[in-house]
């Protein structure tokens, strides 16, 4: 029960606090906006977290662990849940023996993402359940509630945050700590064991699971009906609650928790105590769809709130019907790579030597905005190197040349290395270039660690991937390391004869990020001086 | 009880201490016993882009977002960010711009805590909540001057 603390917390600190009080063993993932301080937090706070290369290793690190009874967490954004959507199919299949809670964390209106793709779609594909905070109280109750359930029914819970949930700070009364079981395996290859003779009966294991939890969510505290006046109700989860109680203050409402698998009955409920029932809901039309499906005469959004996340007044829009175009508030001035950023004379000279650049994710996405406008394609983290052997495949050779690959440390660790793998396995004719921008740390979330920087998340020293060993031991021949700050005349030299050749070429750009510099001399200083004292 | 809420906007530029700023008047009234939300977009805020934070308390606060010409006031840090900011102000809302606050020859890195001097003269969170919320969330050592800097930016 809550006691009489209050504590201001984004609703990111409020699930590392959660995770830490309901005893959370292990917490893993790759840091993604708007997830990336869970893990961080939860560290700070003692509990022992990790960043992986990917979110699928993540997963797949918190699975084994969840197999052996403790309590197991794994943070990502959005899209980090399509890089890990092969563990969780199966993952849901063989259930777990302790909890096992998956943040999703998603970016409606792409505030720091390639896509606005709504995860509530993952948790029907699936098939598990899965849980819709609205505020950082919820973080906090919800991540105890995803335990309890992940247990009781031995299955991964999916628990969705967006970006307003993730980042407004809001009130929260922390609970007592609960402590943590004392891990146990017990072998149940069959159970564990994927064979079609295994998965079969799994999958009939699944779905008599989900049965039980769908009558369980009819009456469970996690969905909340609010008594308001009968000419209006809400049907709404997560932060589109909070938009539609401040802009129909009367209305009643049935506030959805567990989105998955819907209180169908409850809702059929709702809808008929009420003259007009109306769907609000931020990105697709999920609830709105499947309540329709089930027979239940709703109001959905238009088309046009499909885009964007909502706020008060859209919300009071799509109450009132109305349709009309939005207006559009003037832009804020744009971010820019920093001024003396090292990616910043890497894209210079790209564009000085009229290169095709097939780009990824990070900072230097940036570089594709005036004034540098030195980018062609960006999709999805480690992109860079296929899309760029793909163009090389098939230009003519005059073209062909003047493809480059160009991938950050940090996306080249998550999923840029099997496309080197494939850069070795299918060269083009032409040969191929990949950059690879080393800065030491990954920027863009915030300054976190990864396998390239020999430090793990809490900044102590640890083995390390060391690029141009890795594209050497892979058979690349032409590979060469720079700084593009100290020597730019280098890099125009080295880049303009790899494009000329008919090789395969990486080049490791080693400059470290400006913001981080400072923090990377103090945190290798400090490792230094903890090896110089052991024994 | 929607009526009964004050709905501040922080406004301004990647590294100019907006998001601190928010933070700080954030505490400020939840230490003065509010409920309070707050809201904004991290993220690229440190690659010198535009940012925004809102900040909501009162007796109950429900969407963290201010909805668009709800503010109450406007705290805006760059001057040439007027335009996007201003939507959010109601008619009649107050506009405090950073630019006209003398801070007495302290280093430019105290703007910001100058601002919430002269944000406080508009809201009624006790000056010892402010103290108390600077002291939590700034580094020991900057204590002092950023104190100094808050009662600057307060007489203006």
């Amino acid at each position: 029960m809550a006691g009489a603390e209050r504590l201001l917390l984004s609703g990111n600190e409020a699930m590392a606090l959660a995770a830490r009080d309901s005893g959370f063993a292990l917490g893993a993932g790759y840091p993604g906006t708007p997830s990336t301080e869970i893990l961080e937090r939860f560290a700070d706070l003692g509990g022992k977290a990790q960043w992986s290369p990917n979110e699928k290793v993540a997963f797949e690190v918190v699975l084994g662990s969840a197999y052996c009874g403790a309590r197991s967490l794994v943070t990502m954004k959005h899209v980090g849940l399509n890089v890990a959507a092969d563990v969780l199919f199966t993952a849901a299949y063989t259930g777990v023996s302790g909890a096992l809670v998956v943040v999703s964390a998603d970016d409606p209106g792409m505030w720091s993402s390639q896509n606005e793709q709504d995860n509530r779609r993952y948790a029907v594909a699936a098939g598990v359940p899965m849980l819709e905070p609205a505020d950082s109280q919820e973080a906090y109750d919800f991540l105890f509630a995803a335990a309890e359930v992940s247990e009781r029914w031995r299955l991964p819970v999916i628990l969705r945050l967006t970006t307003r949930v993730c980042h407004s700070k809001t009130v929260v009364r922390p609970r007592q700590r609960i402590e943590p079981q004392p891990p146990r395996y017990e072998r149940d290859y069959r159970s564990r064991v994927m064979i079609p003779l295994h998965a079969r009966p799994a999958h009939r294991r699944l779905r008599a699971k989900l049965a039980e939890i769908d009558a369980w969510n009819e009456t469970s505290p996690l969905n909340r009906r609010i008594v308001g006046e009968k000419l209006l109700g809400i049907i709404t989860s997560g932060i589109s609650f909070m938009h539609a109680r401040e802009a129909a203050p009367q209305a009643s409402i049935l506030k959805i928790g567990m989105s998955h698998p819907l209180p169908m009955k409850m809702i059929r409920d709702f809808a008929a105590s009420v003259d007009r029932c109306v769907v609000i809901e931020e990105g697709d039309p999920v609830l709105a769809d499947a309540i329709r499906a089930a027979g239940i005469a709703v109001e959905a959004k238009s088309e046009m709130y499909r885009f964007g996340e909502l706020n008060v007044s859209r919300v009071r829009r799509i109450l009132a019907g109305d349709n009309s175009p939005e207006p559009q508030p003037a832009k804020g001035k744009p971010p820019e790579l920093c001024k003396g950023c090292p990616h910043r004379t890497v894209f210079e000279t790209l564009k000085k030597l009229d290169c095709l650049v097939s780009g990824d994710i990070g900072c230097y996405t940036l570089a594709a905005l005036p004034p540098l406008e030195a980018m062609d394609s960006m999709i999805c983290m480690g992109a860079a190197v296929g899309v760029g052997l793909g163009m090389r495949h098939v230009l003519p050779a005059d073209q062909a040349k003047r493809v480059v690959s160009v991938i950050g440390d940090s996306t080249f660790v998550h999923s840029g290395i099997t496309g080197l793998v494939e850069m070795i396995y299918n060269p083009p004719a032409t040969g191929h270039v990949l950059i690879i921008l080393d800065n030491g740390i990954t920027a863009m979330t915030g300054l976190q660690e990864h396998p390239g920087t020999g430090r793990t998340l809490d900044h102590k020293a640890t083995g390390r991937v060391v690029y141009e060993d890795l594209a050497r031991s892979l058979g690349v021949k032409q590979v060469y390391v720079l700084d593009p700050i100290k020597d730019p005349q280098r890099l125009e030299d080295v880049l303009r004869q790899c494009l000329a050749g008919d090789e395969l070429s990486v080049i490791v750009a080693r400059r470290p990020c400006l913001l981080a510099a400072k923090k990377i001399e103090q945190w290798s200083a400090a490792n230094a001086a903890a090896k110089a004292v052991q024994p | 009880m929607t009526a009964a809420v004050t709905n501040v906007v922080l406004a301004g530029l990647g590294g100019q201490g907006v998001i601190k700023a928010s933070d700080i008047l954030a505490q400020a009234a939840f230490d003065a016993g509010f409920d309070v939300k707050k809201s904004e977009i991290h993220g690229m805020s440190q690659r010198g882009g535009f940012v925004a934070s809102d900040v909501r308390f009162g007796e109950q606060v429900l969407s963290p977002m201010i909805p668009a010409g709800e503010a109450d006031i406007l705290v805006l840090m760059a001057a040439d960010q007027l335009e996007a900011a201003r939507p959010c102000l109601k008619a009649g809302g107050e506009l405090i711009l950073g630019a006209e606050i003398d801070i007495k020859g302290m280093p430019p890195r105290c703007l910001n805590v100058a601002v919430l001097g002269a944000l406080s003269s508009a809201l009624e969170i006790p000056r010892k909540s402010w103290h108390a919320a600077i002291q939590a969330l700034l580094p020991p050592k900057s204590h002092e001057e950023n104190l100094r800097a808050f009662e600057a930016g307060r007489r203006v």
